[in-house]
């Protein structure tokens, strides 16, 4: 029995983030809220994992932790490991984790509105962040900037270099954001569903500067979404999120053709596509459990069709089921009945 | 189009306009155009899907039937009867017949009324006036859309997400409406509660005749659940079609990149159309075809005159210059 992060690095230059049994819980008047419960994934260098999943499953919070952005209290990193070039980020010092925001890992957000800040104009916001990390000169930072935006296909930078976010449009927000998370070069994009706020047409024109950046940059992107049709655009591995943890990774082509976790069947189905023609369309009985509350055992079992004895006294481990897929179900380990 | 159903709603060259003020002493400035001469027309148990990116005035149309929104101009009729005429009683009777179902179930539902009650307040609303009756239809309609019959005496904050669009649907179909104008109704769900809802309305609409004015953003949504589609562009409509037709063969420029904008599980392998910028502004929207100006395809003529919606082949009618 092999137990997988599944850095499959036999394409790539390896692992560059390591997230083991992350646990982040935010103790709260009404309970423990244990949003991320034991998630473990590996990122591997130039590759742009997806970490899906519905809303409350953790995948968020999952980001938030590897750069210790939540509010704490309430929130607490309460056990596991990111490793990073060296450092486990969810026990350094705060002040070594200030170096690394922004500067090694960047984050964009799903709302560009409350991300910048409003009083700054986007060339300020822009400089101040080149310079907290460079030493450069302001024109050095300012030129960085307008190429930046430029490259972001923001049309005239030098106007909009002058402009403040309201002056913009959603789209032109969302693309100065993601300027702003490159301008130190960062290795590595965390991108939080960065295209859900914004129109079909706008989503289209992100998710193609996000594709250039993985073929231009060869930057390691972990891009957070609960669309898989997106995953199917950008990714290159998918780690499907349930109840604050991992219940399936696998390359997106093999996820998408071969699902084998029960939920992420479920998920696949459930989804009307503009390609086919459907009757009715297939749906997961139930909604998504409160993360106070989360069912004993494995936390799918009590809307999973499969669901047997053993799933609703243990919960199951992820474990490899092929070279690239693992997946964490009873139906596919020796507790389960088959296989 | 099915020619032997019968009418329902009739809306023609409605228009909406908002007029915006500036300055200390607030003076009009201009105008927003949300609704700017749309003409369409739904028959009995047919679904019109209608699409648009967010400001195209699609929700503003939707209101607008309902009277929620005073029109500028134009005629609405809904089973022969003037819509824009109506007083307040007329308008009461009205509502009971068509229903609209918002986005965010969220704030449709008073936290502070339990859910039974919320129901019910539609039947008193409508002089229902046995409380008997009133218990016996609450149970009914629970029951309808999939819920326990126990849970009337809970609250709203006390559901998910999709139980409370399954109560604003309950709410909805109180009086038997026979029309129900959904804004948006799953866009606020997960995709495997999105699922659940959609199915619901499929049968809710089968088993009593209903028929919907489905608005969404997604098209993928509006394929699964609609007879007929309209695309909406800056107040416009630019493109109506049956389904079938409307998938197979897109006619509009705007329709065109709307689909290519789309990831989708299985891709078509064609070359994608990245749409220039951004929706114009309503304030200000550009003189022509208002899609000129992100147009693939843009000719001189677009810029100076403004394409009429014509049926270009039978029943699918746009509003494009390449098709004149």
């Amino acid at each position: 029995m092999k137990v997988a992060y599944l850095s499959d690095d036999r394409m790539t230059g390896g692992t560059v983030l390591e997230v083991k049994n992350l646990k982040t819980w935010f103790f709260t008047h009404r309970g423990i809220v244990k949003a991320v419960n034991g998630v473990d994934f590996a990122l591997n260098k130039g590759e742009c994992l997806c970490l899906v999943g519905e809303s409350g499953c953790g995948k968020s919070v999952t980001a938030l932790s590897i750069l210790r952005l939540f509010d704490s209290p309430p929130g607490k990193i309460v056990e596991g490991e990111i490793s990073y070039s060296g450092a486990d980020l969810a026990k350094c010092p705060v002040e070594d984790l200030r170096k690394i925001r922004g500067k090694d890992i960047a984050m964009v957000f799903q709302n560009a509105q409350s991300a910048l800040n409003p009083v700054f104009t986007i060339g300020d916001q822009i400089v101040e962040q080149i310079k907290t990390h460079m030493d450069v000169s302001k024109d050095a930072a300012l030129q960085k900037a307008r190429s930046l935006l430029s490259e972001m296909s923001i049309p005239q930078a030098d106007r909009a270099l002058k402009m403040y976010p309201h002056q913009m449009s959603g789209g032109m927000k969302q693309r100065a954001m993601i300027a702003m998370s490159l301008s130190c070069d960062p290795g590595i994009l965390i991108a939080d569903e960065p295209t859900t706020a914004v129109d079909v047409t706008i989503r289209a024109q992100i998710m193609h500067i996000l594709g250039e950046l993985k073929t231009n940059r060869k930057m390691s992107i972990i891009f957070i979404t609960h669309d898989l049709s997106l995953v199917r655009e950008i990714g290159d591995r998918a780690a499907v999120v349930y109840a604050g943890k991992v219940v399936e990774v696998a390359p997106v082509a093999d996820i998408l053709r071969n699902p084998a976790h029960p939920y992420t069947i479920g998920l696949i189905g459930c989804l009307p596509d503009i390609s086919t023609e459907l009757k009715r369309l297939p749906s997961i009985p139930g909604s998504t459990p409160n993360p106070i509350d989360i069912p004993t055992g494995c936390a799918f079992h009590p809307r999973c069709p499969k669901v047997m004895d053993v799933c609703r006294k243990v919960e199951p481990e992820l474990l490899n089921i092929s070279d690239v897929q693992a997946v964490a179900c009873h139906l596919y380990d020796s507790q389960g009945s088959t296989k | 189009m099915n020619t032997n159903s019968i009418q329902l709603l009739h809306i023609r060259d409605l228009k909406k306009y908002y007029s915006v003020t500036a300055g200390l002493i607030p003076r009009p400035v201009g105008e927003i155009k949300a609704v700017d001469g749309v003409s369409l027309s739904i028959n009995e148990g047919e679904v019109l899907g209608l699409v648009g990116e967010s400001g195209c005035g699609k929700s503003t149309l939707g209101r607008t039937i309902l009277r929620l929104e005073e029109p500028t101009s134009g005629d609405i009729t809904f089973n022969g009867v003037n819509v824009v005429r109506l007083t307040k009683n007329g308008l009461r009777k009205l509502r009971s017949k068509v229903q609209i179902v918002f986005q965010d179930p969220d704030s449709s539902l008073d936290p502070r009324m339990t859910v039974g009650d919320s129901i019910e307040e539609a039947l008193i609303v409508h002089d229902v006036k046995e409380p008997e009756i009133r218990a016996a239809r609450v149970a009914e309609l629970m029951e309808k859309v999939g819920l326990e019959a126990g849970f009337v005496e809970r609250y709203p904050h006390e559901f998910s997400g999709g139980q409370k669009q399954r109560i604003g649907i309950a709410r909805a179909l109180a009086m038997n409406p026979q029309l129900v104008i959904a804004d948006e109704p799953v866009s606020a769900l997960d995709v495997s509660v999105q699922a659940q809802i959609l199915n619901l309305m499929m049968d809710i609409k089968e088993e009593d005749g209903l028929a919907y004015l489905f608005i969404s953003h997604d098209l993928s949504v509006v394929k699964y659940i609609s007879d007929r589609v309209a695309v909406m562009y800056l107040g416009k409509i630019v493109e109506l079609a049956d389904k079938r037709e409307f998938f197979q063969h897109p006619l509009h420029p705007y329709t065109e990149a709307l689909f290519s904008a789309i990831a989708s599980l299985r891709p078509s392998g064609k070359e994608r159309i990245l749409l220039k910028g951004d929706v114009p502004s309503p304030l200000n929207p550009p003189a022509g075809c208002r899609f000129h100006t992100r147009c693939h395809r843009v000719m001189q003529v677009c810029s100076k005159e403004e394409p009429e919606l014509k049926e270009a082949a039978l029943s699918h009618y746009v509003a494009c210059h390449l098709y004149s």
